[in-house]
């Protein structure tokens, strides 16, 4: 069919060829998701990979999540404190800083941050397994690459990132507690207590929810461009970088989506 | 009940087309390889000589035509199909391919540990990684990692791990590559030793005549523990019998046949590939 189109007009077979890479590589995308799911089912499970890729991918972020969390969560409290000021109510800080981060900025900012740290890093490792054909290696020596390497990247991520997120999540309004303590003078049960009332259930599932998707759109993100590498080590850069900003620009863009069926449906 | 018997050929190509887009790799190649056989593949890179290991282990797509493996139609097989396959074929990979995250006893037990039908005792499972890399002359670096290693240390493991299973079919793919002529000359006198006390088939991917010329003269001696000169075969002009020459051009199949018949050979891109001392004097 696809032939017949480009025989028939030139300049729609051109716009044809140009669109067959994208569309060849959202196919495998897919495919690659596919069967990273289907294997959960499947034997044999690799566990002690699982619990490689949990320490790697998630105890080896820490640092990163607790530094974002405590920094974002001071600064939200140093401009929303201000903003408050004006009408009296620099109490309320707590609260503001609670409801933006476990909603919004706790989920979006550590997945970031994870995107940065780990789908470069998943698209480096198995992009160099792919150019040096230990990827070929282990299909040769009984394995299913997506079973060995892809899922267990994709079940570590999926349990660690909403870890990560609730750590994100308590470090900020710390970090929150410090500046509203050494600027505005809160007081630090006040303070905490309007964190801790300002949410409600639908808060917290959003914002454990949201770094669940996320964590799959990451890891399976970082696997396709390392699986795809090619053309040795500049290959495996071009790879990192592409997986690095697909991975970020997929979580933005979901975020928004996923914003709009929370929204509606949250309780005030 | 008798004994079923044993595969003809092990390897088989029917008319084999590899297509990469617009790429053609393989153009239409047919041949088979008989049990006991050495085959050494000779080519300009670019030839398609490791696209040919790789489609012979089912991991290259086929575009068309048919790969046969111990008998049975492999071409189109769904992966899972393929593992129980390639448990009876060995690769050495061009890089060696070994895995950066484990040690060397880990890489060599690795068959052993994920190919289907090959679970072993952790006893035996020892025995075997010790009696493989002892093969090789590594005994000692069971701990060490690949990146701890020379690349010719790294290339003996990499044969330790290809052959740890006893597979009946082994694939080298250019294991002198980037080596020195000492080392070059060790791992060509592994292959014959393998060749020589399993009885395995093999095909050497190779763009040196003289590795060839090794494979298709020389023996091991298993008392000397060295390589001797191997009778003459009138037959062959060569001394193996068993050792076949192939030839690869842009993806086809240009010449296979013995060593007489390559050195005889008058085509102009075959005899970039046969030392000829007199003749090159000439």
């Amino acid at each position: 069919m696809l032939a017949s189109v480009r025989s028939s007009d030139p300049s729609t077979g051109a716009v044809l060829d140009i669109l067959k890479g994208p569309i060849l590589a959202i196919q495998d995308f897919y495919q690659l998701t596919g069967r990273a799911l289907r294997n959960l089912t499947r034997k044999p499970h690799h566990l002690d990979d699982v619990k490689l890729q949990m320490d790697a991918l998630g105890f080896g972020a820490i640092p990163i999540v607790v530094l974002t969390g405590a920094f974002s969560g001071a600064v939200m409290a140093l401009q929303m404190g201000r903003a408050l000021q004006q009408y009296g109510q620099t109490g309320r800080t707590g609260t503001v800083v609670s409801i933006i981060l476990v909603r919004e900025l706790g989920p979006v900012l550590t997945s970031l941050m994870v995107a940065g740290r780990n789908a470069s890093g998943i698209a480096s490792e198995l992009g160099s397994m792919k150019v040096t054909e230990q990827i070929d290696a282990m299909r040769a020596l009984g394995t299913d690459p997506t079973q060995k390497l892809v899922t267990p990247r994709m079940i570590a991520m999926a349990i660690m990132l909403p870890c990560l997120t609730v750590i994100d999540d308590f470090v900020g309004m710390a970090g929150g507690w410090v500046i509203g303590k050494l600027i505005y003078d809160l007081d630090f049960l006040q303070y905490w207590s309007q964190t801790w009332r300002a949410l409600v259930w639908s808060d917290v599932v959003q914002g454990l929810l949201k770094p669940f998707i996320f964590s799959f759109v990451i890891s399976l993100i970082g696997c396709f461009y390392g699986l795809r590498a090619s053309g040795g080590t500049q290959g495996v850069g071009r790879a990192t970088t592409q997986a690095m900003v697909a991975a970020s620009v997929a979580v933005l863009v979901l975020d928004l989506f996923l914003g709009l069926i929370f929204v509606p449906y949250a309780s005030y | 009940m008798s004994e079923p018997e044993p595969p003809r050929n092990l390897l088989r190509f029917e008319n084999v087309t590899v297509r990469f887009g617009e790429l053609t790799a393989l153009n239409d190649v047919s041949f088979e390889v008989k049990a006991g056989e050495t085959r050494i593949i000779l080519g300009a890179a670019g030839s398609g000589k490791t696209v040919l290991l790789k489609t012979a282990m089912g991991l290259n797509p086929v575009s068309g035509g048919k790969v046969f493996l111990f008998d049975e139609d492999a071409t189109g097989k769904p992966e899972k199909d393929l593992f129980a396959v390639r448990r009876r074929i060995g690769m050495l990979f061009q890089e060696s391919a070994l895995f950066d995250s484990m040690t060397i006893a880990q890489n060599v037990a690795y068959p052993l540990l994920n190919q289907p039908g090959t679970r072993a005792s952790r006893q035996d499972m020892e025995k075997a990684v010790r009696d493989s890399l002892r093969f090789v002359e590594l005994e000692q670096t069971l701990s060490r990692y690949p990146s701890e290693l020379s690349g010719g240390m790294r290339r003996r493991a990499a044969i330790a791990r290809a052959v740890v299973t006893k597979p009946p079919l082994l694939l080298y793919d250019s294991p002198t590559a980037g080596l020195d002529p000492i080392t070059a000359h060790t791992i060509m006198a592994l292959i014959i030793k393998e060749r020589d006390v399993d009885n395995t088939t093999a095909l050497v991917v190779t763009h040196r005549y003289q590795d060839g010329n090794l494979v298709a003269n020389f023996r091991y001696n298993p008392d000397s523990g060295r390589l001797d000169p191997a009778a003459a075969d009138s037959e062959t002009g060569g001394m193996a019998k068993d050792t076949v020459f192939m030839v690869l051009r842009e993806g086809r199949l240009v010449f296979e046949g013995k060593q007489r018949e390559l050195e005889a050979s008058s085509d102009s891109y075959i005899r970039k590939f046969v030392k000829r001392p007199e003749k090159d004097a000439a």
